[in-house]
């Protein structure tokens, strides 16, 4: 046998994106079988009032619903790597097309909220570790896991209540285009970002701090410390340094959290991305929607996870030797 | 029982009840439970009692936490709601727990090719963002209380399969398990005697901590209009309903939404607290994946 992989970095590599292949091909299996699981004929369902036996005929033979299962499935999968998914049951626009209208909302809202995540998270985890068993750290610890168990609705209709409907601060709710007019991107986006990024800002407070607190238990630090190196220079160049491949893994982590779990706070602020499609596209029985929307989060899901082990892979040389 | 077995127990006992938080968020949760349990004994009003000439009243003696657009008394409906809320978040939980447990445990002591297949489809369910996977099966099913139970529940059983796999992979190598299989006793004796016990400590800390977000995703299917519904009280769906009146009558968003924050909190601790003292090394991997939405 031929060796083609050498080097270790690229056997991991190659290892991760064919392990991600196989979870993707598992979801496009539940996603496929989504359709065909619900009780009663979809078709018949999504027509609703408007069903007449011609509409009927056409939506399913549109929707290739009256072929064998596998068949449907090696096509659904086929249409789906050429990036067809399919049609809407409700208007049938493209859904392919519906998608990607409605993905740069969503990133900017991710985007936002990280950032706002991690401009919390940071100093507070970074301090709460430094200082662990203090009354700062206690109040850190303590904020944060309140934070954890805030409902981010409730979050975002308080914030809208307070500055939006009392100050008349900010609008309560909507989204401009950033490239249109960055001004109102920027004033809709603040109260639906600060709702995504405190509950972020939250989990990730705690996470980095035992992070920071796990290298500072290393062997390394000690003999830092030991060997009489200032304790600044011990914290940034020995601790807080070695602390960044973990807080980069949870900031991956929870960037894919957040794009994919967004409905409830798009819904709140009427924001138009891929959470708030999912949502009406489950009231409305859209299942062509539904299941693009949940492939195309799966799969950046996946991706971003992907990426987050690769730039690991990349960054600590334990992995790449083992 | 052996005599190590109890001073282990007895310690543990000591160490939880030493510290504050844990003994502080039980004593909550305590309260919390007699009030979901006997919600229907002790509302003041009616959960549907309508009463629209005394409408969004704030709170007072009459009306602790005042009255809602149809005059509808919020104390009760919070009260009758925390009790849907529990109800949903410990059925859904115990679904998780036995079906991800005999999943995880089955995997991890068989081994082999069973290991691989069932956590290859474990990884599939976890590629699912939670409230994503909820509302697909809502999509499917239609909304309802049934629906949401199962929707959390089959949201969270990955999470119990991978706890109880990892666990049970590490207790299968200990020599009491070996000597155990050696004495020629069953796989099922082995499994319920050694096995199970020694993985308990994890999963009971994963509960906790799976019970505080099964609360909070109870709550956000509710509010969307997909979990329980009307006439029956819900938290999410009373947060809904303030929308509109927010700046009319806080009280409305303010009481059912600290409620979940109270519960939540306190399942939250409680599982900090517990797994300080059964499973110290752990990291949950609930936190990394938790509330989509």
């Amino acid at each position: 046998m031929t060796r083609v992989v050498t080097s270790p970095v690229m056997r991991f590599l190659a290892r991760r994106v064919l392990y991600s292949l196989i979870v993707m091909l598992g979801v496009l299996v539940v996603v496929f079988a989504l359709v065909h699981l619900v009780p009663g004929d979809p078709v018949r369902i999504a027509l609703g009032t408007r069903y007449t036996p011609e509409a009927y005929e056409a939506l399913r033979a549109a929707s290739g619903l009256d072929r064998p299962l596998y068949e449907q499935f090696f096509s659904y999968a086929g249409s789906a790597l050429t990036g067809d998914l399919g049609v809407s049951f409700r208007n049938g626009d493209p859904v392919t097309v519906t998608l990607l209208e409605r993905l740069p909302a969503t990133v900017s809202l991710g985007v936002v909220g990280i950032i706002i995540a991690l401009l919390i998270a940071l100093p507070a985890g970074v301090w709460s570790a430094l200082h662990e068993g203090r009354l700062s750290d206690a109040i850190v610890r303590v904020t944060s896991q309140f934070g954890v168990s805030i409902p981010d609705f409730w979050m975002g209709i308080l914030l809208i209540a307070f500055f939006a409907t009392t100050l008349h601060w900010l609008p309560t709710s909507g989204y401009r285009p950033l490239f249109d007019d960055p001004a109102g991107w920027l004033r809709h986006i603040i109260l639906p970002g600060l709702t995504v990024g405190l509950v972020a800002g939250a989990i990730m407070t705690r996470y980095i701090r035992s992070a920071v607190l796990d290298v500072a238990a290393m062997g390394y630090v000690r003999t830092a410390r030991s060997k009489g190196l200032p304790p600044r220079v011990v914290t940034m160049r020995h601790t807080v340094r070695n602390a960044a491949i973990p807080v980069l893994t949870i900031t991956g982590i929870q960037l894919a959290t957040i794009l994919s779990g967004v409905i409830v706070v798009e819904v709140v602020f009427a924001w138009p991305g891929l959470g708030r499609l999912v949502y009406n596209a489950v009231a409305a029985r859209d299942y062509p929607i539904i299941q693009g929307a949940v492939l195309l989060i799966a799969a950046l899901f996946l991706l971003i996870n992907l990426v987050v082990d690769l730039l690991y892979a990349v960054v600590d040389p334990r992995i790449r030797l083992s | 029982m052996t005599t190590q077995e109890q001073s282990s127990r007895v310690s543990s006992l000591r160490l939880l009840a030493g510290n504050p938080v844990t003994v502080g968020s039980a004593i909550v949760l305590a309260v919390v439970l007699v009030v979901a349990v006997t919600a229907q004994w002790i509302v003041p009003f009616g959960t549907n009692d309508v009463d629209v000439p005394n409408a969004l009243r704030p709170p007072s003696g009459e009306h602790w936490f005042g009255t809602d657009e149809l005059g509808r008394d919020v104390f009760s409906r919070v009260l009758v709601a925390v009790q849907a809320s529990m109800r949903v978040a410990v059925v859904s939980v115990a679904f998780a727990v036995v079906v991800g447990v005999t999943i995880g445990v089955i995997a991890g002591y068989r081994g082999g090719w069973l290991d691989t297949v069932v956590m290859r489809m474990v990884d599939v369910m976890f590629a699912f963002p939670v409230l994503l996977l909820a509302l697909a099966v809502v999509a499917i099913l239609g909304p309802g209380v049934t629906t949401t139970i199962l929707a959390i529940g089959i949201v969270y059983t990955p999470i119990f399969a991978r706890v109880a796999r990892a666990s049970t992979l590490s207790v299968r190598v200990e020599p009491f398990v070996q000597a155990s299989r050696t004495m020629g006793t069953g796989h099922l004796f082995t499994l319920g005697r050694h096995i199970l016990p020694n993985i308990a400590g994890p999963l009971i800390v994963q509960t906790s901590l799976s019970l505080a977000f099964a609360i909070l995703s109870e709550a956000a299917l509710s509010f969307l209009g997909l979990g329980i519904q009307p006439p029956q009280p819900s938290l999410g769906r009373m947060i809904f309903d303030s929308q509109g009146f927010v700046t009319l009558a806080w009280w409305m968003a303010v009481f059912p939404g600290a409620a979940i924050v109270v519960t939540v909190l306190a399942f939250n601790l409680l599982g900090d607290g517990l797994r300080d003292v059964l499973d110290p090394k752990q990291r949950t991997m609930i936190e990394a994946r938790r509330r989509s939405g």
